[in-house]
C-alpha cells in the first residue's frame, strides 16, 4: 500500500537536528528502534519514556507535529492487523467492553501499535530533517558499499523524473477520456507501465553514455 | 505492505537482516555480470521505475485498487541479481526517505519482497521456459505465471518468519490460510498485470527483456520481398 509515496517528506529547517550529520541520525534511529523492538511488550513505562524522548527530539527539530502525524498513514494496513489480533489470537480470554477477546492477542496488538507508531514517527523525523543528498553521504560514511550508495543516488536523483513521466502519461490518458475503473482497463495501464520501463531503461543508457563521455570510470568524483 | 518495526521480535529481525545483507552482497557482485560497468546508472533507473510502478494503481472494482510489487517483473526484465538489487534499493529508500517499512524490519522486508519474489519469480520463469515451447509469444505468459506464484510464496515465507519470531500467538493454520488465500488473490492481479506489461515490452523492445534474450539469439534474419504494386 503505497499511501504517502511520491512526495518528498523533507521539511526545510535549520534546527540542530537538521544540521546533525546524517550518519549519526541513521545510527540513532537504528539504535532507538532496536531498543524499542527488544523491550518486553508489557513495559508500558518504558514505552512512555521512549515516547517522551521522541517528542523532545521532534520538538527540537521544529517540524510541526501535525506535519508528521498526517504522514503516519503509511502504517494503516498494520493498524488493521493490530486491531484484529485480539480476536484471532489464542490463549486465556478476557473481557473488554463486554466482548470476550484473547488476552495475549490484546497485549500483542497494543504493543504492535505502540512499537509501530514509535517506529513510523522516528523514521518520519529522520526523513523530515535529512536531505536525500546528506543521507547518501551519511550511508557512505557508514561503510555501505560504494556501488549500493551509487545505485541509491541514481534512484533518488531520477525518482522525480520517472514519476513525473508517469504522471504526464496519466494526464495524457485522462485528457483522451480514459479512466481506469475495473480490470478490463488493466491492459491500458500495463502498456503504460511497459512504456515507462522502456523510457527509464533508455534514459539509463543515455545517462551512462553521457557519464562516460565526461570521464566516468566507475566511481563518482567527490 | 511493508512490515513495520516491532512486528517480529528482535532476534528474528537480526537474522533476516544478516540474510538480507548476504543476499544484497552476492547480488552486488553478480549484477556486474548482467550489467557490467553500467550497473550504477542502469540499476538506479530501474529502481526508480519499480518505485514508480508501485505507485500505479490498478482498479479491482468497487472502489478498491491494488498495485504491483514488481519482484517477478524486475527479475524477468533485468535478470535476478539486478532485480534483487533494484528492489532492495527501493525498500531502503522507502524505509529511510519515506518512512515506509521499519528500519529494524528492513532485513525482513528485503527477504520477503526483494529476495523471495525475485528468486521464486525467476526460477518459475526459467522452469517454464525449459518446459514450454521456445516461442517469443509465450514469454509474457511465463512471466505472468511466475509473478502469480511469487506472491503467495512470499506470503508463506512471511508465515514461516512469523512462526519463528511473531509477537502474538495466532494459531498458525489460521494465519497460513488467511495469508495464503489473500495473497493468491493478490497474486492473480500481479500475474495478469506483469504478463501484460512484459507483453507490451516484448512487442516493442524484446532486446530489453532479459528473459527473452535466449529466444532473441535464436531468431534468424528473414528478408521478405515487399509486394509492391508495379
Amino acid at each position: 500500500m503505497g499511501a504517502g509515496h511520491g512526495h518528498k517528506l523533507h521539511f526545510h529547517g535549520h534546527s540542530a537536528l537538521h544540521r546533525a550529520p546524517a550518519h549519526l541520525k541513521v545510527l540513532a534511529l537504528l539504535g532507538f528502534m532496536v531498543v524499542v523492538v527488544a523491550t518486553p511488550r508489557d513495559a508500558y513505562l518504558a514505552f512512555a519514556a521512549y515516547a517522551v524522548l521522541l517528542a523532545v527530539v521532534i520538538g527540537a527539530s521544529r517540524v510541526p507535529p501535525a506535519y508528521l502525524l498526517k504522514r503516519t498513514v503509511v502504517e494503516l494496513p498494520f493498524v488493521v492487523f493490530a486491531v484484529l489480533l485480539p480476536f484471532v489470537a489464542t490463549g486465556p480470554q478476557t473481557e473488554v467492553l463486554g466482548v470476550s477477546v484473547s488476552q495475549h492477542g490484546l497485549e500483542a496488538g497494543v504493543a504492535l501499535l505502540i512499537k509501530g507508531t514509535l517506529g513510523v514517527l522516528a523514521s518520519l523525523t529522520l526523513a523530515a530533517t535529512t536531505e536525500p543528498q546528506d543521507l547518501l553521504l551519511g550511508l557512505e560514511r557508514l561503510r555501505v558499499p560504494q556501488q549500493l550508495v551509487q545505485i541509491m543516488a541514481f534512484m533518488v536523483r531520477y525518482l522525480d523524473v520517472v514519476t513525473g513521466e508517469m504522471q504526464r502519461m496519466k494526464v495524457a490518458r485522462e485528457s483522451r477520456g480514459f479512466s481506469a475503473r475495473n480490470p478490463r482497463h488493466w491492459p491500458v495501464l500495463a502498456r503504460s507501465a511497459g512504456a515507462l520501463f522502456i523510457r527509464s531503461y533508455e534514459r539509463g543508457e543515455r545517462v551512462h553514455l553521457a557519464m562516460l563521455s565526461r570521464g566516468y570510470t566507475g566511481r563518482m568524483p567527490r | 505492505m511493508h512490515v513495520p518495526d516491532g512486528f517480529l521480535d528482535a532476534p528474528t529481525s537480526a537474522v533476516t537482516g544478516v540474510v538480507a545483507v548476504a543476499a544484497v552482497g552476492v547480488a552486488l557482485v553478480k549484477a556486474r555480470t548482467e550489467l557490467d560497468d553500467k550497473t550504477a546508472p542502469m540499476a538506479g533507473l530501474v529502481a526508480a521505475f519499480i518505485f514508480a510502478v508501485q505507485m500505479l494503481n490498478f482498479p479491482v472494482g468497487a472502489g478498491t485498487s491494488g498495485h504491483l510489487m514488481g519482484g517477478a517483473l524486475a527479475a524477468v526484465l533485468v535478470g535476478p541479481w539486478t532485480g534483487i538489487l533494484c528492489v532492495s534499493v527501493v525498500l531502503l529508500v522507502q524505509s529511510l526517505l519515506f518512512a515506509d517499512g521499519g528500519i529494524t524490519a528492513l532485513g525482513t522486508n528485503i527477504v520477503l519482497m526483494a529476495v523471495s519474489t525475485v528468486v521464486v519469480g525467476w526460477l518459475v520463469f526459467r522452469l517454464l521456459q525449459v518446459l514450454l515451447p521456445k516461442r517469443m509469444s509465450l514469454v509474457p505468459v511465463e512471466a505472468g505465471i511466475a509473478a502469480f506464484v511469487s506472491v503467495p510464496v512470499a506470503a508463506l515465507v512471511f508465515v514461516l518468519l512469523y512462526a519463528v519470531g511473531g509477537t502474538a500467538d495466532i494459531p498458525l493454520d489460521t494465519l497460513m490460510t488467511a495469508m495464503f488465500g489473500v495473497h493468491t488473490l493478490i497474486g492473480i492481479g500481479e500475474g495478469v498485470i506483469t504478463g501484460l506489461a512484459v507483453g507490451a515490452i516484448v512487442a516493442v523492445r524484446p532486446d530489453l527483456v532479459r528473459g527473452a534474450r535466449p529466444l532473441l539469439a535464436r531468431r534468424e534474419l528473414v528478408i521478405k520481398k515487399a509486394e509492391v504494386a508495379a
